[in-house]
């Protein structure tokens, strides 16, 4: 996806795959990107297309076994993520790179204090003292709004309602200013109202702290709201990415397409939903070349081999044989001679 | 309008605390609900977490027991009606839930699942039943030859489908689904609307679909109660809820919810804190303490849920003065090929309907 902002990626994906146990094909499958920052991404897919797993990748947080690294680089500021050693991915992670998940309480330690917490992090990383470190959990808790922070310091995650837990992780996640901020359907437990709340705190913070962003979501319209770039993911490939406006008005592939169509519309009433037949295949049983193929109303023999992602305008690449489908139809048009 | 599902005055309190000495802690789930649900519509009821709509929900099929208040369906309060009728009257009203896992006996198989409603109430003989199992199966989208697997062998989507052959079993009239299609991926999800609609088509079935997801209920419901805090605060139809809301808090849902569409990034402020505890709601109007446009009169006395010229009921003080922003540009800006693009993955997919699913609906 080169545009211009990519001039100096903060990080650099290069083909990274994860495989699970012998299996031969990967669940995740060479994908690659670039970030800047100050830039967000939005993987979005779902279940079991690899977004969370591509998440989990670059943060070295990959059950192993039976998940391990097949191949691939990520390059964050020039260290390359995926070979480093445990130790070293320890400084890392919390400190230049965090992580925000789905549900806080997986995050949060449930015995200690919220401002205990965060401190132990901060000294962990900055190697600052005590009193330095509970100031500045104190003054992570008043960035991300929660009311009463004196109070909040000392009392414990459960104590918390739901969005007051993910504004508590927000916090912690970025008391160490990272340069990456990974987050992994921060929204997707919260009521609307809520999830409103905390987007416009990730957009705020992010613009005060340049800190470039992946955000997982299953959620178009997270997407819509939050992305600069976007990868769509099936079966554990990027089968479309690009910016955000171009995913939104021109969208090329066909999952892609039956995705946005499954939506229902919140402008007007229609009569009934279109949409991708079928299931996902179960992960090692993917077909052999576009892993889209078994749902997909346009394949040929032609999407037996594997499509790779190619230029489609600017700053959008699609991996569909097919793609523009509208050229697809015109030669279909020919061929039947009607 | 004809109801065939009415509700008046119900209330449901939980006590979530019970000391030795002094009062107990109670908590009003649902606080004084009236509503009537039309003969063959689709009835939502939307809200956020902890507003009461599940409870709502179980309350209107009995599922659990009122505090106060009455439900009538066709000329009966199931309310106080004996155990017996009740069991006789569950024929006609039949649930689905959120998770059909948790729902579906894991140790009986998708057929003994699907017969066991038709046991009940005493359909027979055996073969007839597991004729009608086929059938339903089938007309769920599934394969007579699934009556012999069990609901781990199936997807989220495929255990809805059987959960919802399960509720069509002995042929209801009502059908409430608490969620029904929330826990799914937005193409099963889309799958599985579609379904619900065909069958409420076809067998003249009345919907009542409590949900959190706004554009879900868009696509789906003629007329929409908004809840907050136990109560009703909004009633219209569909159009008019989503076009001009006319209580603040739809308003606020409705600004909340993420459009997905290029441009639509709105720049709203969110309404600001959490929804109060219900344990201890705020006095006067429930919703004042995140309301932007609430006045001396919000704060000490409760608005009563009243009907407007025009017949939409609202339960805000300041209905009449107050001009709120509903849902415009909602609607996806594309590239002229881009819109020719999705018309002919819509052809594409009426063509080759039932191809591709039959062949990736195997377990």
């Amino acid at each position: 996806m080169p545009s211009p902002a990519d001039a100096l990626p903060i990080l650099d994906v290069d083909g990274l795959s994860v495989r699970l146990g012998k299996m031969d094909q990967n669940i995740v499958d060479n994908v690659s990107f670039t970030l800047a920052p100050g830039q967000t991404l939005c993987v979005v897919g779902e279940s079991g297309c690899g977004k969370s797993l591509t998440a989990l990748a670059l943060m070295g947080l990959l059950q192993s076994p039976p998940l391990s690294i097949s191949g691939g680089t990520a390059r964050l500021g020039g260290e390359d993520l995926l070979s480093m050693q445990p130790a070293d991915f320890r400084e890392i992670r919390g400190g230049r790179m965090a992580m925000i998940f789905q549900e806080p309480m997986t995050s949060l330690n449930p015995g200690l204090r919220i401002g205990e917490q965060i401190a132990e992090s901060v000294r962990r990383h900055k190697g600052v003292s005590r009193a330095a470190a509970r100031n500045r959990a104190l003054e992570m808790l008043r960035r991300v709004r929660i009311p009463a922070p004196e109070k909040r310091l000392d009392e414990y995650p459960h104590q918390l309602s739901g969005g007051m837990r993910q504004r508590a992780m927000i916090a912690m996640a970025l008391a160490n200013d990272p340069e990456l901020l990974i987050a992994d359907e921060p929204t997707t437990a919260l009521d609307v109202t809520i999830q409103a709340q905390i987007l416009d705190l990730m957009r705020v913070l992010q613009s005060e702290t340049g800190a470039a962003m992946i955000m997982i979501t299953h959620d178009l319209g997270v997407v819509a709201e939050m992305a600069d770039k976007v990868a769509v993911m099936y079966g554990g490939h990027i089968v479309e990415a690009g910016s955000v406006e171009r995913i939104f008005t021109d969208p090329q592939h066909p999952y892609t397409i039956g995705l946005m169509s499954s939506m229902p519309s919140l402008g007007r009433r229609q009569d009934r939903l279109v949409t991708v037949p079928g299931v996902v295949p179960q992960p090692g049983a993917m077909p052999k070349g576009c892993r889209f193929a078994t749902r997909c109303p346009f394949r040929t023999e032609a999407c037996e081999t594997v499509p790779v992602l190619r230029p489609c305008g600017e700053g959008h690449e699609v991996a569909c044989i097919h793609a523009p489908l509208e050229n697809l139809a015109a030669r279909d048009l020919r061929e039947t001679g009607t | 309008m004809t109801a065939i599902l009415a509700a008046r005055d119900l209330r449901k309190d939980f006590v979530t605390a019970r000391p030795i000495f002094g009062t107990p802690t109670v908590v009003r789930a649902v606080d004084g609900v009236s509503l009537d649900i039309g003969q063959g519509e689709t009835f939502a009821i939307v809200g956020e977490s902890g507003c009461g709509k599940s409870t709502l929900a179980r309350l209107l099929l009995r599922l659990i027991e009122p505090t106060s208040g009455e439900v009538w369906y066709d000329g009966e309060d199931l309310a106080h009606i004996d155990k017996n009728r009740m069991r006789a009257l569950r024929r006609d009203l039949q649930f689905i839930f959120q998770d059909p896992f948790s729902s579906l006996n894991p140790q009986m198989t998708v057929g003994a699942l699907i017969e066991e409603p038709l046991r009940v109430h005493g359909t027979g003989p055996a073969r007839v039943r597991r004729e009608r199992v086929a059938e339903l199966l089938t007309r769920v989208g599934l394969r007579p030859a699934h009556a012999d697997r069990y609901p781990h062998e199936f997807s989220g989507g495929q255990r809805q489908r059987i959960g919802i052959a399960r509720a069509l079993a002995t042929g209801p009239t009502v059908l409430i689904g608490d969620e029904p299609v929330s826990a799914l991926d937005v193409s099963i999800q889309a799958q599985v609307v579609n379904l619900l609609e065909d069958l409420k088509d076809e067998f003249g079935l009345t919907l009542v679909v409590i949900a959190h997801d706004l554009a879900v209920i868009r696509h789906m419901a003629d007329r929409v109660a908004v809840m907050y805090l136990g109560e009703i605060v909004e009633c219209a139809p569909a159009d008019a809820l989503y076009s001009s809301p006319r209580h603040p808090y739809s308003e606020t849902l409705l600004a909340a919810i993420p459009v997905a569409s290029h441009g639509a990034r709105r720049a709203h402020t969110p309404v600001e804190g959490d929804p109060p505890n219900p344990i201890s709601p705020p006095s006067g109007c429930r919703f004042h303490p995140r309301c932007l446009y609430a006045t001396e009169l919000c704060r000490s006395a409760r608005p009563e849920l009243r009907t407007l010229p025009g017949g939409r009921q609202v339960a805000c003080h300041h209905a009449e003065t107050l001009t709120l922003e509903g849902l415009t540009n909602a609607e996806a800006a594309r590239s002229p090929a881009a819109t020719e693009r999705f018309a002919l993955y819509a052809r594409a997919m009426a063509g080759s309907a039932t191809a591709p699913t039959d062949k990736n609906n195997d377990p």
